[in-house]
């Protein structure tokens, strides 16, 4: 697990997603640990259209790795404002970039609030040792 | 790992534990082993032994020494494979099935001498094929049956540069070994019966020898094929490409409840051998017909089918194209991967004989939705001679 990167200004769930809050939007993917774990990404499958609501610890869609399939969950609630395109072709991104091109969702926040029941970075990690 | 893991039995390790922790593995539970699921990603590897070569640790199956003027009768009375036209050095694959014609498991037969055969087992039925040779060795006096699994590693050195990496290394000549033979010889020095066999779909040897010598084995076949590309490959890849080339999985497409003509291994059943178990409840499967047989699978969208998923008939009744979900089931998916070679998802399965028609249109149930797929002839891989 040494080698694996949790940067210190995100928030993370223990369903393995981020959040990088900017103003009041949050862009949301799956954290390093979460990709490591699937192993390589083969598809993802978001069925949801901008505008639509998302609320918290609902599923958003679903991963497939070679060797598993896997659910994603939303860590806060908010309005869809963008899903990441680029995934469909180029879904290794997940695996290569999980913090950056490999991002799935950017949502408006509906309640800030929830953002104080996500993990810090350090926590986050300390949960991951105590799996 | 789990409490509920730990509180289980310890999982097996196999003599090469320590090159797989060196080489960062990322080990699995299997079969009641802990074995390496992959070492960089299974795609990676998946794609190094069908362009290049991969080197697969196997240890955890099991090799039983069925010895003795019996061992022929024995065997043909255990298998409904014909093992009397077996030549010396020579190997054939073939179903181990109870008397209702069910599997206990699928296994290689080796004749290494007149009155000397190997047989390689699954790695999670060892005890159990183990207690039903014995069983069945009763009815046989002149025989003796040696379980070998502890002391002998497997090896796996499968792809088309397989017999370029391992000749240099090789005591005999690899040209001579044709696919289902094997010689006793030496590689690297350390003694090894080299078997042309394998579950890749590849071209590539087996490499049986004993225990305590397979990391040195292990590593020399490493340094030796790093030029031509060779790699480590896990479990994780040898899944994938069995799927690729329709091998069938004990625990997956093979049960207790299978038989092996539903299985389309009737190639592997001989009738006009001679009396075995199971002949008598496979002979009526073949005078009926299966109820249903193993199918391949390609899903018409990206979604991978799953070991356990229902298989639904299509009811777009020809011309209308509807695909509505009223179409009943009529099977269920055994096995399933993202294809790295089709760059499709596939996947195996029994379905209704009378729905077994390739190139006829399923549908898959993943999650709350049913996404068609089109039922193909196995295998979906073929290499090229």
């Amino acid at each position: 697990m040494a080698s694996l990167n949790h940067p210190a200004d995100l928030k993370y769930s223990k369903t393995d997603e981020w959040v990088r809050v900017q103003g009041d939007q949050a862009t949301i993917g799956i954290t390093d640990y979460a990709q490591d774990q699937l192993g390589d990404v083969v598809y993802v499958e978001i069925p949801l259209t901008p505008g639509q609501q998302i609320g918290r610890d609902q599923k958003f869609g679903d991963i497939e790795s070679v060797k598993a399939t896997s659910e994603l969950v939303a860590p806060i609630s908010g309005e869809v404002l963008q899903i990441n395109e680029l995934l469909k072709d180029h879904p290794e991104l997940v695996n290569e970039q999980p913090y950056g091109d490999g991002w799935m969702l950017v949502v408006k926040l509906s309640n800030p609030a929830e953002l104080d029941d996500l993990m810090t970075a350090e926590q986050y990690i300390a949960y991951l040792e105590g799996r | 790992m789990t409490a509920e893991q730990a509180a289980a039995a310890p999982l097996k390790r196999t003599p090469l534990y320590e090159q797989h922790q060196a080489l960062g593995a990322r080990m699995v539970e299997f079969g009641g082993w802990e074995m390496p699921l992959q070492y960089s990603s299974i795609l990676e590897e998946h794609r190094a032994v069908r362009t290049r070569a991969g080197l697969f640790d196997v240890s955890h199956m099991g090799e039983f020494q069925v010895e003795g003027p019996e061992a022929l009768p024995f065997l043909q009375y255990l298998v409904p494979n014909d093992v009397g036209r077996l030549a010396i050095n020579q190997a054939l694959y073939t179903t181990l099935c109870l008397p209702t014609g069910g599997v206990i498991d699928d296994l290689l037969v080796y004749r290494l001498e007149a009155e000397r055969y190997m047989v390689v087992v699954n790695a999670a039925n060892i005890a159990k094929d183990l207690a039903w040779f014995q069983e069945q060795a009763q009815r046989f006096s002149a025989l003796q049956i040696a379980d070998r699994s502890q002391a002998t590693a497997l090896l796996a050195l499968q792809g088309p540069e397989a017999q370029a990496i391992l000749q240099p290394l090789a005591s005999v000549d690899l040209a001579t070994i044709r696919y289902y033979r094997c010689l006793p010889g030496s590689v690297a020095g350390l003694a090894c019966l080299i078997s042309r066999t394998g579950y890749t779909g590849e071209d590539g040897f087996e490499l049986y020898c004993e225990a305590e010598q397979a990391p040195v084995l292990w590593e020399r076949l490493l340094a030796a094929g790093k030029e031509r590309g060779l790699v480590p490959a896990g479990l994780g890849a040898r899944d994938t490409l069995r799927l690729e080339a329709g091998y069938c999985l004990y625990g997956h497409e093979l049960t207790e409840q299978t038989n092996p003509l539903e299985a389309g291994l009737a190639w592997t059943v001989k009738f006009e051998k001679g009396d075995f178990i199971g002949r008598e409840a496979l002979l009526q499967v073949r005078e009926q017909g299966p109820a249903r047989k193993l199918m391949g699978l390609e899903m018409v969208e990206r979604r991978v089918p799953r070991g356990g998923y229902t298989i639904y008939d299509s009811d777009t009744g020809g011309e209308s194209g509807s695909s509505g979900a009223n179409g009943r089931a009529i099977g269920v998916v055994t096995s399933g991967a993202p294809s790295p070679t089709l760059n499709k998802s596939i996947g195996m399965g029994y379905v209704e004989a009378a729905r077994a028609i390739p190139e006829r249109l399923v549908q898959v149930e993943i999650g709350d939705r049913r996404l068609a797929a089109r039922l193909v002839t196995l295998p979906f891989y073929k290499r090229r001679k």
